[in-house]
């Protein structure tokens, strides 16, 4: 009987692929030794609408290659054809889960570029939002990270609590998702009557939960043995690779722009954003469900600390004709995975001359997870990506 | 921040700077410089962070401008080299050799701006546009109003109305114009 080598087993898999001389694996899917698979667009592995081109050898990625694309849309493109006021209804679109960011981003660009000073209570509330957009974000993608690995109950916790401050966002600002509250100037409103005491008993229930979470999840045997050791990023990739926000602090160098450059009311807000050194999917996961919690606390110290009134926008020219001065500045704040920027140049018309975005998912989902992916184990993608929060729409705008 | 500045100008030609704010400068250099500051401010002046590398047209003066945004992690110093390129048969030297995500930054501006880094990683492949023919699409000469309607035409069925009108006939059917 002939011999058939194409199913003999090989214990020693460091032999497929074969490595050139040039250091690169030698990708010959004629060998059937290596299997070409699409994970993505269309996946519940996959965090947005993005995919992988996969080259495995046995179960194990030998090579990644990230697609976007999926939901380009053309943001910056359409900015330079409408006025400085009419970005917004778009900007907030440029990352779903968290638009807010976004709002701010512009909004302070504008301001700054302008020479606007936006008062007290703009300050206050525009901090209480940025910091209830990260509540609601944290509460839908830190359960989800034990989801990729089937664990799908947090997951509907988080969901249910996530709507609960979205509810709290249509109070305020007539918008669940998209809010579009942030303009130029400050905000479009006061806090409804009685805001705080709702908000106040949505987050006793994100405290019940957070305690739920880690019973479920940070101290469940299989999810740790999932993940402590899994997906290592080392230290010196921080600057290498670009990266930023719960990933750069995981491996143990801090970065956090609300303590880095302190905008709006962080200074005067006791916090200390979550460290540690080990550097895998656990580590990044405790460390945003630490977030999750230090999001809770500040935004009762912003409820305690807030001014009761004020004025809440600053006088601007009008929107509909306002020429903000020539001049080019990079705004940038703390999103929940990582320093979000804004480059906004203006060459002192109506309309914006670039509105460039740079979310940290540009190097997290494409330069670093193609090397991140090198080795892994096929059963740990998902839980992989959700571990570095990609979002697609800030990498395509 | 402006001792960096002047050490800058000691090694290299800057044609101008501009204070955002205390901790945010811009600078201006020539085509032939700016890798090499880009490499000077990351070797010696500890500018380890690469923010963002994009493009501005300036159709009017026929160049793209070029900014590099970097950081000092530790000063909380931001500085924008900015240079400035032709827009016909735009090129410029690949600063994929200081950090490993800037060959995206390229590969994008590639398809975006049609700007060739020569010797960048996969430069030539598609990023977001999957086969594109058209002229890129981030220049301000595609207009993209033209090619919506000439590409997405409208489907048979379809009208538009002017709001104000379409309200007055419904509120006020019998009201003479």
């Amino acid at each position: 009987m002939r011999k058939n080598n194409l199913f003999h087993w090989t214990p020693d898999r460091s032999a497929f692929p074969t490595i050139g001389p040039d250091g690169k694996p030698d990708i010959d899917l004629d060998s059937h030794k290596l299997v070409k698979i699409w994970h993505g667009p269309n996946h519940p592995g996959v965090t947005g609408n993005m995919s992988l081109e996969l080259t495995i050898s046995g179960d194990e990625v030998v090579e990644s290659k990230t697609h976007v694309g999926y939901l380009h849309r053309g943001f910056e493109k359409l900015y330079e054809r409408r006025t400085w006021i009419q970005c917004f209804p778009t900007v907030v679109r440029m990352c779903v889960p968290e638009s807010d960011s976004n709002e701010y981003n512009l909004s302070a660009g504008i301001e700054e570029l302008a020479g606007i000073e936006i008062p007290e209570m703009a300050t206050w509330i525009r901090t209480l939002v940025l910091e209830m957009s990260r509540l609601q974000a944290l509460l839908r993608i830190v359960p989800a990270q034990a989801g990729t690995l089937g664990l799908g109950l947090g997951v509907q916790w988080g969901v249910y609590l996530r709507d609960l401050i979205l509810d709290r966002f249509e109070e305020l600002t007539g918008g669940r998702i998209y809010h579009m509250y942030m303009i130029p100037g400050g905000v479009r409103g006061l806090l409804p009557d009685g805001f705080k005491d709702r908000l106040e008993e949505n987050l006793k229930l994100v405290d019940e939960f957070a305690l739920n979470l880690k019973r479920l999840m940070l101290d469940n045997a299989v999810f740790k043995k999932r993940t402590i050791g899994t997906a290592y990023i080392p230290p010196e990739w921080v600057d290498k690779y670009g990266i930023v926000g719960f990933v750069s602090r995981a491996a143990g160098v801090m970065k956090d722009v609300r303590k880095d450059y302190p905008y709006l009311a962080y200074d005067q807000l006791d916090f200390e954003p979550a460290m540690s050194t080990d550097s895998d999917i656990y580590a990044r996961t405790w460390i945003r469900w630490q977030d999750m919690i230090s999001s809770v606390d500040l935004l009762r110290q912003i409820m305690a600390k807030m001014p009761t009134k004020g004025e809440f926008k600053a006088p601007t020219p009008n929107v509909l004709h306002w020429e903000v001065p020539k001049g080019e500045v990079y705004v940038r704040s703390e999103s929940t995975r990582g320093e979000y920027g804004f480059y906004i140049v203006s060459d002192g018309t109506k309309y914006p001359r670039r509105i460039n975005l740079r979310g940290p998912s540009y190097t997290h989902a494409v330069s670093l997870l193609e090397k991140m992916l090198v080795n892994a184990n096929i059963s740990d993608i998902a839980a992989i990506m959700v571990s570095l929060q990609t979002c697609p729409p800030e990498i395509e705008r | 921040m402006k001792d960096i500045i002047e050490n800058i100008q000691i090694k290299f030609k800057i044609s101008e700077v501009t204070k955002q704010r205390d901790n945010q400068y811009f600078i201006t250099v020539e085509k032939k410089d700016a890798i090499q500051v880009v490499t000077y401010l990351k070797d010696m002046e500890k500018f380890s962070n690469f923010i963002l590398l994009t493009a501005v047209d300036w159709i009017e003066k026929g160049q793209f401008q070029l900014t590099y945004l970097l950081s000092d992690p530790i000063l909380k110093y931001d500085i924008g080299v900015r240079t400035y390129i032709e827009r016909e048969n735009s090129m410029m030297d690949s600063a994929h050799h200081l950090w490993e995500h800037v060959a995206t930054f390229q590969r994008e501006l590639k398809e975006m701006y049609g700007i060739d880094f020569p010797r960048s990683p996969r430069v030539d492949e598609p990023f977001l546009l999957e086969g594109w023919d058209e002229i890129p699409p981030m220049r301000r000469d595609f207009d993209t109003k033209k090619y919506s309607e000439e590409t997405y035409f409208p489907r048979p069925g379809r009208s538009t109305n002017d709001p104000a009108e379409h309200m007055k006939k419904k509120l006020y059917p019998n009201e003479k114009k």
